[in-house]
């Protein structure tokens, strides 16, 4: 491997790369509870952040990690927490107060398969949809999917970056074979790495009006003890961040939250193109998938078959736009998934005219390159 | 109290308050207010945070830096401020449903990681807001909504709970008691560690009413002749306290607190940080 002479090489699981991506991002602060495929996170938090002056506190379960990460936002500093399945949906009341009160704050899921305790050292896709309605209520969330060791990394990262930028939660879903598999990376220097802080307010406190809308949508955030007092709930609130029931000021609130996030699609919403300028077919992949799906591109194309990839590193918001010229494009579409089909229904929902076909495993397995070969080879 | 009043109430935001005439809750946030200003910490510097119920809305009215989160969380939230920012005095409000029914986990276990928090909990043996169902503090045979005849489970003390649970310091006082009620409110901030106030209250709407107490001064004469004070109460026999409680200071303990423990843990952290660089280095082909 060539090694740039800035970077260091270095043998991660995927794990491990989540948290050299949370520390290069400026995370700070980690709660998490053990469960399997997710504990190694914390337990190389628990190594990491305190030799920096962080903090890792192991809390008594997923609700309480994530109510701990969303208390240390709001004091200012950068946030994570990272489990699995069953620890994810205890989280979702708490992610959805995250979502409701804008506190930045990155959640790792990385996906097991099966329902309920379901199969805790094999890999699935079945959390998607619930990383994006899994907390009650109408709301935008930026889900990222991780394929790689690198993508552990830099995607990582990125979900910090955007969580900062936008007020929003950020939801990486990894699943078990990224988690779990061992690749040699080039980790960039700290100094190389782009990093987006949170903007805070610069008026005088009493000038401050915590929720007040700006022309992208999302205002200052003052930590607390800098002076800003201010109030932060989990009802709906006015711009002044008390409680509102008022048709007007809960519909402009409402507004704003998905507005903030549509106008920042562009950069928001990240994919892979991979063969596609002359594509007649089209695999949509992501997470661990997306590897198998590159290997069976490959092997397609050396039979002649005119066949591309979307990696879809953002899952929601649904990038739309990326798809759309891959599915107006190609004749026909798979998309292959440890699930019963999460995602495919979202390409069927923004597809215009190509056929999508599904290809799905929900028996614990990983999707292998030859299966998605083979599903090329009927297209 | 006026100065007190515009110093640190959000008099010009969010009053009236949404709490019943008589309600106990105003008398404990009178405390809070006059604990806070003879102690002299700044508004600044204080973050309240609290859970769902009546008394969760109590950060509504105080200018401090203030959180209201789900419920029974707020001791979860309060972690990760004081953590993040251990220069903030972190005080929390809860209701007895929201601190031990939903939020029992988290409070047994803020007792025993003791961390530096305050923890003032209102005890009204009742959920107030949700109507008058019963919760862990209702007294066995009591009536509620959800208990129309009778209540056939067991109430346990937050306060014996917490000094099991290891909280560093436990009072309990009432509404009625509003001078110790101030006092112990400071102590509890003042300690290094967790602190817990247990705080009994009355909610003549909800649980008075249905069990013979349905206006507030009745159920101040109920906390009065029914309070004894932590020393004689340990000087009186089981049968002699049966239906009373004692108030006072219950737990005073120096024990390590989470901070300084983990001040040690970034030390050890940071020598052992170099050795691992300078092993990679050493490894580095």
């Amino acid at each position: 491997m060539a090694v740039k002479d800035s970077g260091r090489v270095v043998l991660l699981q995927g794990n491990e790369a989540v948290v050299e991506g949370a520390l290069a991002a400026g995370c700070r602060f980690f709660a998490g509870y053990p469960i399997t495929p997710a504990s190694e996170i914390s337990e190389l938090m628990s190594v990491k952040l305190p030799a920096v002056g962080g903090t890792f506190i192991q809390m008594e379960d997923e609700i309480a990690s994530m109510g701990a990460i969303v208390g240390a936002s709001l004091a200012g500093v950068k946030s994570m927490t990272a489990t699995s399945g069953p620890g994810f949906s205890l989280m979702q009341e708490n992610l959805g107060f995250a979502c409701n009160a804008e506190v930045p704050c990155v959640v790792v899921n990385v996906m097991r398969g099966g329902m309920s305790t379901g199969l805790p050292t094999s890999p699935g896709q079945g959390d998607v949809m619930q990383a994006r309605w899994g907390t009650h209520g109408d709301h935008p969330i930026i889900v990222l999917a991780v394929s790689s060791v690198m993508d552990s990394f830099t995607i990582t990262v990125q979900a910090f970056n955007l969580s900062e930028k936008y007020r929003v939660p950020v939801i990486i879903l990894s699943d078990e074979i990224v988690a779990h598999g061992r690749e040699s990376v080039v980790l960039p220097r700290p100094d190389e790495v782009e990093v987006v802080d949170r903007i805070t307010p610069t008026v005088p406190p009493e000038w401050y009006i915590p929720y007040e809308d700006n022309s992208r949508g999302v205002p200052p955030m003052a930590p607390f003890g800098s002076g800003y007092r201010h109030h932060v709930t989990g009802l709906v609130h006015d711009t002044h961040g008390f409680p509102t029931e008022k048709p007007k000021e809960v519909g402009d609130f409402m507004a704003r939250q998905f507005r903030k996030v549509t106008n920042g699609a562009y950069e928001i919403q990240m994919t892979r193109r991979f063969l596609l300028d002359d594509a007649e077919i089209a695999v949509f992949a992501y997470g661990s998938v997306a590897r198998a799906a590159h290997r069976a591109v490959l092997r397609a194309r050396e039979q002649g078959i005119k066949v591309g990839m979307l990696q879809l590193i953002t899952l929601f918001p649904f990038p739309k736009r990326a798809a759309d010229a891959v599915l107006r494009q190609c004749r026909a579409v798979l998309v292959p998934e440890m699930n019963i089909g999460q995602i495919s229904r979202e390409v069927k929902r923004v597809n215009m005219s190509a056929k999508v076909l599904k290809h799905n495993r929900i028996d614990g397995q990983g999707i292998g390159p030859d299966e998605i070969y083979e599903e090329l080879l009927q297209m | 109290m006026a100065d007190l009043r515009n110093k640190y109430l959000r008099h010009d935001k969010k009053f009236p308050h949404v709490w019943c005439p008589g309600c106990g809750i105003g008398v404990v946030m009178a405390s809070l207010i006059r604990a806070v200003d003879s102690l002299g910490i700044e508004k600044d510097d204080i973050v309240l945070a609290s859970g769902i119920g009546c008394s969760g809305r109590m950060p509504v009215y105080v200018d401090f830096n203030t959180l209201h989160t789900t419920h029974g969380r707020s001791l979860t939230f309060a972690t990760g401020v004081k953590l993040a920012n251990p220069d903030l005095k972190v005080i929390t409000v809860m209701g007895d449903g929201d601190a031990t029914a939903i939020g029992g986990n988290h409070f047994i276990h803020a007792a025993r990681r003791n961390l530096d928090m305050t923890a003032i909990i209102i005890n009204n043996q009742i959920y107030g807001m949700t109507g008058g169902q019963f919760s862990p503090t209702t007294p066995y045979g009591a009536f509620a909504t959800t208990a129309s005849y009778g209540n056939v489970e067991h109430a346990f003390s937050i306060s014996e709970l917490a000094v099991t649970a290891g909280a560093s310091f436990v009072a309990r006082g009432t509404v009625y008691h509003v001078p110790q009620l101030d006092r112990l409110i400071e102590q509890g901030i003042r300690k290094t560690g967790f602190s817990v106030i247990e705080v009994i209250s009355n909610c003549h709407v909800q649980y008075g009413r249905r069990n013979e107490m349905g206006d507030p001064v009745t159920m101040l004469n109920w906390m009065k002749k029914s309070a004894v004070s932590v020393k004689s109460a340990a000087g009186k026999t089981e049968a002699e306290m049966a239906g009373r409680f004692s108030i006072g200071v219950l737990a005073d303990l120096d024990k390590p607190n989470y901070l300084e423990e983990y001040d040690k843990i970034r030390q050890r952290a940071a020598q052992n940080h170099i050795r691992v660089n300078e092993e990679s280095t050493e490894g580095k082909c």
